[in-house]
């Protein structure tokens, strides 16, 4: 779903930088995960390993999409769980509709889901009559201010304790301002484990998808995920259909290059394998599980060789940790659900390379995230490629909104630059031109105020490089 | 919604030949093994690490470990699957008075506001370890149900230092997880916890604030 305004990442990418407790809770918090994930891969080998192995594993499993897909869901199917399609967002947001109401459901707590951040599905039941209840600490902080996650794994990492002591102060029924992390836990303990206990159904995202057995697999920390797929009477699942992984022991490097990869811990406190509602004997558990599977782009972003590798992501967030633009202006600078060097490479393909035009040049390059990432994604060879996408319509590209981002002046500048370079006599003169009176042109000049917005503008040496070599005497050029 | 499913198959399957599947070189995996003993001590470590708490027994006496636990820490009850093999000899080896015994044998529907509320503890057998990381096996089902490991705000866990697996990778082939899963399957590393206040740690934010593994040791 587009966002409604005029989005320009330049402009609240310096917003962010202005402002100093942002770049504080961020720095600290960045700073932290990289020195974790560092501490958790002390031998480069088998780093290199375990990357190589999961690289692999994804991209086999993206080599058989589609009978992946037909091979999880009748076994699925065959476990009980019932799996529904969507094509887009609003669609999927329909199917859980339809679900909730058929069941009566008034109440959703729901564990932590980017697919259903994607979806802006709580707003979407909100203005039907259900409340959707975000269940992960962080999920539920940012849910009291109304806002979006900053992160994909830790969503309020935006926030320090003193603001969410005062949030929790002014927002919670009888809460008591602390600073104290345990005590701040503890009220939300509190007031969620009242929510599970009386919730209607329960909602979940996917990790990993496992064709073999048909089971979702679900990796945590703080028991909300399970709580919220167990206690409830119905649970409804929604992942994006790159998910699927044919094998149950595939899954096993994935989950422990996830979770070192992600929050440097070695193994998460919970990995929870769901192969069914309540069986046959059994006490508890939702009676009935429902599966979403959603497209939202992913099918055209498949369709592309090279950018198909976007779709092996694993969601561990590393990118973004690692990300000298991203650990500087924080998540909300993006206006986009999946923020970082992934957002900026999955949010133009799924929304228009023309209308998040912004993202895809909002990078230097660098090359951290591709380094870091456990499913070595090429990440900066994407973005050039997508930027490319943004300004020509290749007939063979398949790219969402190609060729939407060409402006005028630029089309303008680059004709002038073709124009310059194929002529040698219009280039020696503008080279004259240029290195005689380069240094008169005013720093606000067209072209050059992009430039000098943030750099000193470039002064250029009184005399060209060919000039010199004639009058020194060197070979002609 | 069919015509979806449709839809997004097609599309997927319009790509025609993707070309060879790169080999999987699984040699990282197979680097991860240890000796029984080592698996144990390994084991202790990773869930130590994640403020699990150990308590060790033999074969012969763990229940008496269980319930001096229990009446050490004051436990009212003790949640537990009457008809799972580890319940089953708990309950003979009990006894009567102090920490009541708590049969889990009826649908939760039945006391789920006295399971949020009045329980103190849950215990539940393991169907293994890993020792890579730290962490325990459970196939919550019929016998062990799946909330007796989350609910109650401590969970004991009795684990045989026999059933320890080198890691995740290798456990999920041994028990032929692969082949036939139960409805639901878990690894649990230690208390629940979370890190999303300023990447503070906290404990016992939803799950059990106390995960307390009786660790048998019948490999010695």
């Amino acid at each position: 779903m587009p966002v409604e305004h005029e989005i320009h990442f330049r402009d609240s990418a310096a917003k962010a930088l202005l402002d100093p407790q942002l770049r504080a809770n961020f720095r600290r918090a960045m700073d932290g995960l990289m020195s974790k994930r560092l501490a958790q891969f002390p031998d480069p080998r088998d780093l290199q390993d375990l990357r190589d192995l999961s690289t692999a594993i994804r991209s086999r499993s993206l080599l058989n999409l589609p009978e992946l897909l037909e091979q999880f869901e009748a076994n699925c199917t065959r476990n009980g769980i019932q799996v529904h399609w969507a094509e887009t967002c609003m669609e999927a947001n329909e199917l859980i509709l339809g679900l909730l109401q058929s069941k009566g459901a008034k109440t959703l707590v729901k564990g932590k889901s980017m697919v259903s951040e994607e979806m802006h599905l709580n707003d979407f039941l909100e203005k039907h009559g259900i409340e959707a209840l975000e269940s992960d600490l962080g999920e539920y902080i940012i849910q009291l201010d109304g806002e979006t996650p900053s992160h994909i794994i830790m969503p309020a990492i935006h926030k320090n304790k003193d603001q969410i002591a005062r949030q929790f102060s002014q927002k919670i029924k009888d809460a008591k301002y602390t600073e104290d992390v345990d005590e701040l836990t503890a009220m939300a303990r509190k007031v969620l484990r009242q929510k599970f206990l009386d919730a209607d159904a329960g909602l979940s995202g996917v990790n990993f998808a496992v064709a073999e057995t048909g089971t979702l697999c679900l990796v945590e920390n703080e028991g909300n995920g399970r709580m919220s797929t167990h206690v409830p009477p119905l649970h409804i699942a929604v992942m994006g259909l790159e998910k699927v992984v044919a094998r149950l022991e595939d899954v096993a490097p994935l989950y422990a290059i996830l979770t070192r990869s992600a929050t440097g811990q070695a193994v998460s406190t919970y990995f929870n394998l769901i192969t069914g509602p309540r069986g046959e004997g059994e006490k508890d558990g939702p009676q009935e599980v429902h599966l979403v599977i959603l497209d939202n782009g992913r099918s055209r972003i498949y369709a592309d060789p090279q950018l198909r590798a976007t779709l092996r992501c694993i969601r561990c967030g590393a990118c973004m940790n690692h990300c000298p633009v991203y650990t500087r202006v924080g998540g909300h600078a993006y206006e986009a659900v999946y923020p970082g060097p992934l957002g900026k490479i999955l949010t133009p393909q799924m929304e228009g390379v023309g209308a998040r035009h912004d993202l895809i040049h909002g990078s230097s390059l660098c090359g951290a995230c591709a380094e870091v990432c456990p499913v070595e994604i090429p990440i900066p060879e994407i973005l050039v490629r997508l930027r490319r996408e943004a300004t020509h319509e290749d007939a063979g590209s398949n790219v969402a909104g190609k060729g939407t981002g060409r402006t005028f002046s630029e089309d303008w500048a680059w004709r002038l630059w073709a124009m310059v370079h194929k002529r040698p006599s219009v280039y020696r003169l503008a080279t004259w031109f240029a290195t005689r009176f380069g240094k008169a042109l005013p720093a606000g000049a067209p072209l050059i105020k992009d430039w000098t917005r943030s750099r000193s503008k470039p002064v250029p040496a009184p005399r060209s490089l060919s000039e010199r070599m004639r009058a020194e005497g060197g070979p002609h050029v | 919604m069919s015509d979806a499913r449709t839809a997004i198959l097609g599309r997927l399957r319009a790509v025609g030949e993707t070309g060879p599947l790169p080999a999987l070189d699984t040699a990282v995996l197979e680097r991860r093994q240890w000796p029984a003993t080592e698996r144990m001590a390994r084991l202790r470590k990773g869930m130590e690490a994640v403020h699990a708490e150990f308590l060790e027994a033999t074969p012969g006496t763990w229940p008496t470990v269980v319930r001096a636990f229990c009446e050490r820490e004051g436990l009212r009850n003790l949640l537990f699957g009457p008809t799972s093999e580890a319940g089953s000899a708990l309950a003979a080896a009990w006894g009567s008075g102090g920490t009541q015994l708590m049969p889990y044998d009826r649908p939760v529907e039945a006391f789920k506001e006295e399971l949020f509320t009045d329980v103190d503890a849950g215990f539940t057998g393991t169907v293994g370890g890993v020792a890579e990381t730290g962490g325990l096996l459970l196939t919550p089902g019929p016998a062990e149900p799946r909330l007796l490991s989350l609910v109650p705000p401590i969970h004991i866990a009795l684990l045989r230092a026999s059933t320890i697996q080198d890691s995740f990778w290798s456990a999920v082939k041994d028990l032929g997880w692969g082949r036939k899963l139960p409805p639901n399957a878990l690894l649990i590393s230690g208390p629940s916890k979370t890190a999303d206040i300023e990447q503070t740690l906290a404990y016992g934010v939803h799950g059990p604030k106390r995960l307390i593994v009786v660790l048998v040791d019948d490999v010695h």
